[in-house]
């Protein structure tokens, strides 16, 4: 049987909307990558390495990757539950859902510890 | 002649399902489907299949004409042939009980888990509970929904989790009674619907707008039961 346990939040509400702002800050992200490249097509890395190293633009990134790590979550989730389900793949599909739900959430985390890493150094 | 393609299962009898191909002479008629059904029933006497009012408003005879879900009984074969072809399925995603007869079971039960009755424990009054026009109006496009099933058969969430997910037309008839006046329980009915599956498992493809034979928009009412809950943190 499907269960919720493992998604983002037990209220639907809250996913929801998750998936929508996280969508926007990461379109307004790309929005702003692309002009800047745009903008400054002969960047050097010195440019690029201090418009990273600015507070304001590692908050961005920072709210960018927790926005592409909740997405990714609630999204995969979705399609998990949907897809690998007993309904679909018959007894053993429980146990798969559950093994490919707690691979998905723990390579979100290392993702998004790695990306905290590159940004803020530990 | 009209190439007519049926469906057929028997599980007393047939191990897997099977098409039966028939010959139809339309006559030249733009015959409704429920029509060509009844007249091979007559030829081939084991043909199953629902059917109660013939005019579109019992619900019973929703099947899958040449790919879309719709009632035998008001789509004309002009709509529905394709390519001198006709090809009657039953209605998909839930269990087939014989030929074009569904087993609906899922389908019911979610229809029951929004509770669909008007629940006010105020004391009634003497005559009836009033409305004015304009909260009248707010119920319709909802009320004229006859659970013939064609829209939450055609939604690949409720093919997946029809024990979870509670389906266009039962989504539809939460909203009827969230948008009744009358009715008191609005934090209640809310409260049961937010979780990951039950509402929000609607991904707004509207398969169920483009089906229903009522022309009603599930889609719509879904919206609007997801802001209410937006507005109303249960």
């Amino acid at each position: 049987m499907v269960g919720i346990a493992s998604s983002f939040s037990q209220s639907g509400v809250i996913n929801w909307l998750v998936q929508r702002v996280s969508a926007l800050v990461m379109t307004a992200y790309i929005v702003f990558i692309t002009v800047y490249l745009l903008a400054n097509p002969n960047i050097s890395y010195a440019q690029w390495s201090e418009l990273n190293s600015l507070l304001s633009m590692r908050l961005f990134s920072l709210l960018t990757m927790a926005s592409i790590a909740s997405h990714a979550w609630i999204g995969i989730w979705c399609v998990l539950t949907d897809y690998v389900t007993e309904r679909l793949l018959g007894p053993k599909a429980d146990i798969i859902r559950k093994v490919l739900q707690v691979c998905m959430i723990a390579v979100i985390l290392i993702y998004l510890v790695w990306a905290i890493d590159i940004l803020w150094g530990f | 002649m009209l190439n007519v393609s049926i469906y057929r299962y028997n599980p007393e009898v047939d191990n897997e399902p099977y098409m039966q191909d028939f010959q139809f002479d339309t006559q030249g008629k733009d015959l409704m489907v429920l029509d060509v059904l009844e007249k091979l029933k007559i030829e081939d006497p084991s043909l199953v299949f629902r059917r109660s009012c013939r005019e579109g408003v019992c619900g019973s005879d929703g099947v899958n004409i040449s790919g879309k879900n719709g009632l035998a009984c008001i789509t004309p074969l002009s709509e529905a042939v394709k390519g001198n072809s006709l090809i009657i399925r039953p209605l998909p995603g839930l269990p087939v009980i014989r030929d074009l007869v569904i087993d609906m079971s899922q389908f019911y039960a979610q229809y029951e888990k929004i509770q669909p009755y008007m629940i006010n424990n105020s004391p009634a009054p003497a005559i009836e509970r009033l409305q004015t026009p304009e909260e009248r109006a707010k119920l319709d496009g909802l009320y004229e929904c006859i659970l013939c099933a064609c829209c939450s058969t055609a939604c690949p969430s409720f093919w997946w989790n029809p024990e979870k997910f509670i389906g266009p037309s039962g989504l539809l008839q939460a909203y009827r009674f969230l948008a009744d006046s009358r009715d008191t329980a609005t934090a209640e009915r809310l409260s049961k619907l937010d979780d990951p599956f039950s509402v929000f498992r609607c991904h707004g493809i509207m398969n169920c707008v483009q089906v229903c034979p009522k022309g009603l928009n599930p889609t719509k009412a879904i919206g609007h039961i997801r802001n209410m809950l937006m507005r109303n943190p249960t």
